[in-house]
């Protein structure tokens, strides 16, 4: 505990830590917008034509099983990036976030129920405006628990990239491991998770907002 | 007015849902498609908003083929309701009524304004707007659902088994509603149902379908229930058809006798009317000095059926006769109802 007063007592050291959680932030927050989006898409694609179903979701599963420093070391290699620009990470990290949610999207999308979409249909809604205005709506519910696994499972890979040398939090823990530092070590930790949680919660709050719907059975 | 010339339906798998139906719905009137699951009742009316689209044959409505009509455009102009009513969950009451009118490009408020006056329409009253449809009773929705289509004021309404989701009573309250609504309204509604009852119940026309998706009688419930067509529809209409026909029996002839009430003085060893102070029926007093509840009022005015079944259920024998505030009018007894409807046999 002595060790980390001490060592967050350096001013040098608290503004390396704020520019870590920024960092730490948009890598791990960008790839999820973007997979929220691509995974809308896929799961459209998917939920209209359902033959392609089994392949998309199996192709997804497979894509998550990449241990994720093996894709951050390749992802260069691939699209012809130097290693340490974040963009491998942002890419890397989108990659495993849509992975995750092409099947709750396309889960989300089959549940809605076949008497609503039909009643939709036959109000003379077009299939984009029933898409947006009615199915997408209906699947918040199941997308948002979705989007919160990924936001998490993206705040801890975000530190793998540490190791091979993207800002963010991790550098607290490659740092720390090779000084045989604990307070770093364990800074790091806390911030991880605190900004889990508050994303977590903020991810709540924002589908709370979108849904009042949901809850109104239950007042 | 819609119009069937020739259609059929046969699906990817081969089975004919649909065989060769010609029928014209005339405009303004309520006409039930009837039939066991699986006779193309339910195919039939989606091929006139082009849920479902004919291998051959042609639907009209209003004279136009509905084939070249861009389906989006064809059904802001034709009411929908299914069974569960199909309410958008995530929308307000209010908001799911308004959904046509603002798909036809209304403003927002002129939609809203519209949709209120629905609600109250349908007998909803306005603070059920603001809530979420999951709030709401099996009956509430299904109101909602009719408001919704009858939101833009469709000319057509199409209803497929709207009600069979709901308990019998609140049923007929439904039934009894859209009834009411159709005298104010005047569209021309097609109907689904699988139950004969509420087929003869609201139909002015009824079009019974059998498996094959062929039509086999297409007839006003009273001629439905009096001349059946062959075995099938008669079968179908059911065992009490002869005593269901009298629904479309008027009762004139049938005579109403004063009866004595409890609260006369004398009359000891005869059934006597138990009445309250505006007097209503409250049960009979029996011979005996102990009071039993009475058996169905007779409204007077309304068909014989009405008047029979008060006599039949009435533990005195005496059917009860009550005017439109329910209050005692007089008694009949069943012989003389089965005098006028054997009269009416001539």
């Amino acid at each position: 505990m002595g060790d980390v007063v001490k060592y967050l007592s350096d001013a040098g050291t608290r503004a390396a830590l704020w520019s870590m959680l920024l960092d730490h932030v948009w890598l791990s927050l960008l790839p999820l917008v973007i997979s929220v989006v691509l995974a809308v898409v896929l799961g459209l694609v998917c939920h209209r034509y359902r033959r392609l179903n089994g392949f998309v979701v199996g192709l997804s599963n497979v894509v998550y099983t990449i241990p994720s420093l093996a894709l951050f070391a390749i992802i260069p290699a691939v699209i012809g990036t130097q290693v340490l620009n974040p963009v491998n990470v942002v890419l890397a990290l989108t990659i495993y976030t849509t992975a995750l949610l092409v099947r709750p999207v396309v889960e989300a999308l089959n549940a809605v129920p076949a008497h609503v979409t039909a009643a939709a249909t036959a109000m003379g809604f077009r299939p984009w405006r029933r898409f947006l205005t009615v199915e997408l709506p209906l699947s918040v519910p199941v997308l948002a628990a979705g989007v919160r696994v990924g936001s998490v499972s993206n705040i801890s890979l975000v530190s793998v990239g540490a190791l091979i040398g993207t800002g963010g939090l991790g550098t607290l823990f490659t740092d720390g491991f090779r000084q045989r530092y604990l307070a770093p070590i364990a800074i790091g930790i806390v911030l991880t998770l605190a900004l889990a949680l508050v994303v977590d919660l903020l991810l709540v709050g924002l589908r709370n907002l979108v849904t009042p719907w949901a809850r109104a059975g239950r007042a | 007015m819609i119009e069937f010339r020739g259609v059929t339906k046969r699906f990817d798998d081969g089975t004919i849902a649909v065989n060769g139906l010609d029928l014209v719905v005339e405009a303004g009137t309520i006409t039930v498609f009837v039939g066991p699951s699986g006779c193309g009742k339910t195919t039939s009316l989606r091929m006139v908003n082009r849920m479902i689209d004919p291998t051959s044959g042609t639907v009209l409505v209003d004279g136009r083929d509905v084939l070249t009509v861009d389906p989006p455009k064809l059904r802001l102009g034709i009411g929908y309701v299914i069974q569960q009513a199909g309410l958008f969950p995530h929308r307000t009451v209010l908001d799911n009524v308004a959904t046509v009118p603002l798909l036809s490009g209304w403003s927002k408020g002129r939609a809203r304004t519209r949709a209120a006056e629905l609600l109250e329409l349908v007998g909803l009253p306005a603070e059920l707007g603001r809530r979420y449809p999951v709030q709401l009773s099996g009956g509430q929705q299904q109101r909602v659902g009719v408001a919704r289509a009858l939101a833009a004021d469709p000319p057509v309404l199409l209803m497929d088994e709207p009600f069979s989701a709901v308990d019998p009573v609140v049923r007929e309250g439904l039934q009894d509603e859209l009834l009411r609504l159709q005298a104010e309204l005047d569209k021309t509604i097609v109907f689904v149902t699988h139950d004969i009852d509420e087929a003869v119940r609201i139909g002015e026309k009824v079009a019974v379908f059998r498996e094959g998706g062929v039509l086999a009688q297409y007839a006003p419930p009273a001629e439905l229930l009096a001349r059946p067509a062959d075995d099938f529809v008669a079968g179908f209409v059911g065992k009490d058809r002869g005593y269901r026909s009298l629904s479309f029996v008027d009762a004139a002839g049938v005579e109403v006798r004063p009866v004595e009430t409890a609260d006369e003085p004398g009359g000891d060893g005869r059934w006597r009317l138990v009445v309250d102070a505006d007097r209503r029926p409250q049960g009979w007093r029996a011979p005996d000095g102990s009071t039993v509840p009475g058996g169905s009022l007779y409204e007077s005015g309304g068909p014989v059926r009405g008047a029979l079944d008060a006599a039949l259920s009435s533990p005195s024998g005496l059917g009860v006769v009550v005017d439109a505030e329910g209050r005692l009018a007089g008694v009949v007894e069943a012989r003389q109802v089965l005098d006028v409807i054997e009269s009416r046999r001539g």
